[in-house]
């Protein structure tokens, strides 16, 4: 599917290394700041609007409702996008690297 | 009150069973490789579950509950960063210790430094945070036994249930097996969820029961609750949303402090020195954040999570089954604190209760009520969690004392006093450390009677927090580490956390009656001090706020000035921690570990 690169990066060379690195911190980063945003801004929410975040929904305060129960599913669902994302990132890179490596294995 | 045959059976059957279903399994695997070994042939199902049931301790089962019922929302932070820390092992650390092939902090910390000093530093660690969190498992055992057996004293129940466990886990029983971790995963759930779904039946369902709790502090009127607050009183007073509810005690909290963020729990410091709750807000806005970081990044360097990530076939199998792990304790935390919600309603008679006579043991007690109306239903339901409860305690507290006395055994004997021992020589030894350490956790655990059971495992999640994180992340990802470096930053900030924690908790201990009060005494002006200085008080008992940075800067700066010292095969190392495994790196990793000649 990945078009080959005209010359597959050697797995041991400093380049690969650098590239391998900076495409798993950028997912993992995208994830978690995700991740942070709802996390540090509910206090935030509870700190700037405690009128709005004491209305009701169900009977629960909305903050208590996103707080107990609706922050699993969140989760849940930065947790599969990572996986997808992960495995995804981790057959490119397989792929990338099985052209050198099959040449230089012999 | 009176002994309850229905509890005392199912409660019975629980110990006997996870006793005799612990050496069944201990037969069935002999050694530690094994135990890998057999978990790698494991399904994604039972490998998610095996580890859920090893995570929910007592603070999930218990703790939660309690702790929802005396501080309200604040303590809601706890359930969710519990299943949310989760997030942030699979996003920085799981992926990359899994292809490097160590499988305790102890082994990443030899092999990423090829290091055995920093082994030896790193598994006083595992001895420190493991015992900061088997106290708060003595306090469930204890808190359980005195609630099954009334008028056994607090102490004699943890004494009990730990020289069980200590026994058991001495003879060879108790080793973590998938099965026996998976079984134990769906008997709490079980135990957790069933009596509440039977109450919120009768007494009306969660959001209606928080519903009756207003949040406004001027008194709604309709609702009026009883004029005289009496001890054990049954007036019931009806509210608006029709849901039955029991006057509460002066001691509770008032209803908009309790259901709103920043109440009890964050602004007790600030209370101590007389601020007005407008003053406080910042300060509990402070110890949310602190509490938060605490949680997510002390998940991350729990010792005991770590392993179960080895025992999966593959890396798209463990990350398959990290997503289980996810929703199945995720599912798990939405029960707990339905008991404290309902708890403040209809059984509000343990505000007044302290240690193991408060709101710690509503989720045990909370069923019983149901024989009021369908005896003896509320009995057998109140067997049921406290059958759950057992199984809480028990396997986190025998988890916890096979990984401290491996790491005691294996480690500081095996490999520091005496190198050349023989194996008999190791197993008497595992035997002579479960039992010093047992003691010690029993000793330690008659103490903590008037400390919450999830505020202390909150203290072992900050020291975990701030150590092991910080090695772990930064050993990660960053490759110009060196051992100077991480060994300075864990230590600094593992250490300042737990003198930070010890201080506040000394000073609490020193207020409570009994013995533990005349224990800590020394500690009582202390108190005195922290009103003076609230913000002072609040960054000592949420360290995480200001121990996970320092820790992180030191590891920089010290890494910086020994520069010389990074290993020469770095490289690969971190070739190995990111490259994919289907590479095969790990292999060609060890072979060039072995040493050269031949």
């Amino acid at each position: 599917m990945n078009p080959q690169p005209s010359s597959p990066p050697e797995i041991h060379s400093e380049e690969f290394l650098r590239l391998l690195m900076r495409r798993q911190l950028r997912l993992s980063c995208a994830c978690a700041a995700a991740f942070l945003v709802v996390l540090l801004g509910l206090p935030l929410a509870n700190y700037f609007y405690p009128e709005a975040m004491a209305q009701r929904v169900f009977g629960f305060t909305l903050t208590w409702f996103l707080l107990g129960i609706g922050f699993f599913p969140a989760v849940w669902v930065i947790a599969l996008y990572f996986i997808r994302r992960s495995i995804a990132l981790e057959e490119s890179e397989l792929n990338s690297v099985s052209g050198s490596k099959s040449a230089a294995g012999k | 009150m009176h002994l309850d045959p229905y509890i005392v059976v199912f409660s019975t059957v629980t110990v006997v069973a996870t006793i005799l279903m612990g050496f069944w399994a201990a037969r069935q695997s002999k050694t530690a490789s094994d135990f890998f070994v057999a978990g790698r042939s494991v399904s994604v199902g039972w490998n998610a579950s095996a580890i859920s049931g090893e995570y929910l301790s007592a603070a999930s089962f218990m703790g939660i509950a309690g702790m929802v019922m005396s501080s309200g929302y604040d303590a809601l932070w706890y359930p969710v960063c519990y299943a949310c820390g989760y997030l942030f092992l699979l996003l920085f650390i799981a992926g990359p210790l899994r292809r490097f092939g160590a499988y305790t902090i102890p082994d990443f910390a030899e092999g990423r430094f090829d290091s055995p000093l920093f082994r030896k530093i790193a598994v006083c660690f595992v001895l420190f945070i493991g015992f900061f969190y088997t106290m708060p498992q003595m306090k469930g055992a204890g808190t359980t036994l005195a609630y099954i057996l009334p008028g056994l004293p607090y102490w004699a129940g943890v004494v009990l249930v730990g020289s069980v466990i200590t026994l058991n886990v001495s003879l060879g029983g108790m080793k973590g097996i998938t099965l026996v971790q998976a079984v134990q995963y769906w008997a709490k759930m079980f135990a957790i969820s069933v009596p509440i779904f039977v109450l919120m039946a009768v007494y009306g369902h969660y959001g209606k029961q928080l519903e009756a709790n207003s949040t406004s502090a001027a008194p709604v009127s309709g609702i009026q609750v009883a004029t005289n607050p009496v001890v054990g009183s049954m007036d019931m007073v009806t509210v608006p949303a029709g849901v039955p509810r029991l006057a509460l005690p002066e001691k509770a909290p008032k209803d908009a402090t309790w259901i709103s963020p920043f109440g009890p729990l964050t602004t007790k410091a600030a209370k101590a020195a007389k601020l007005s709750p407008q003053e406080s807000r910042p300060y509990s806005l402070l110890y949310t954040y602190s509490l938060i970081i605490a949680l997510v990044c002390g998940t991350a360097g729990l010792p005991h999570i770590l392993v179960r990530f080895y025992t999966n076939p593959n890396g798209v199998a463990a990350k398959r089954t990290t997503m289980w792990v996810m929703i199945l304790i995720g599912i798990f935390y939405v029960f707990p604190p339905v008991f404290g919600v309902m708890g403040r309603n209809l059984f509000p008679d343990l505000y007044n209760g302290i240690g193991a006579k408060g709101t710690d043991k509503i989720v045990l007690e909370l069923p019983r009520l149901l024989n009021e109306k369908y005896a003896p239903l509320g009995s057998i339901l109140s067997g049921i969690t406290c059958a759950g409860a057992f199984a809480a305690f028990m396997s986190t507290f025998s988890g916890l004392l096979v990984s401290m006395t491996g790491a005691l055994a294996h480690d500081i004997y095996g490999r520091m006093l005496r190198p050349n021992a023989t194996p008999e020589q190791r197993m008497r030894m595992f035997r002579i450390g479960a039992v010093l350490l047992g003691g010690g956790a029993m000793l330690a655990g008659s103490f903590v009677e008037p400390l919450e059971i999830n505020f202390m495992v909150g203290q072992a999640f900050a020291i975990a927090a701030a150590s092991y994180f910080p090695l772990l992340f930064m050993a990660v990802w960053w490759r110009r580490l060196t051992m100077k470096g991480a060994a300075t930053g864990m230590l600094a900030g593992g250490l300042s956390a737990v003198l930070a924690i010890s201080l506040t908790s000394f000073s609490t201990l020193a207020l409570a009656p009994g013995k533990s009060g005349e224990l800590f005494a020394a500690f009582k002006p202390l108190n005195t001090y922290w009103a003076a200085h609230p913000l002072l008080r609040i960054l000592c008992e949420q360290p995480a706020i200001w121990a996970v940075p320092m820790a992180i800067t030191l590891m920089v700066i010290v890494s910086k000035l020994t520069a010389n010292d990074i290993p020469a095969n770095i490289r690969l190392k971190m070739l190995v921690l990111h490259a994919p495994e289907k590479l095969g790196l790990k292999e060609e990793y060890i072979q060039e570990q072995q040493p050269a000649g031949h």
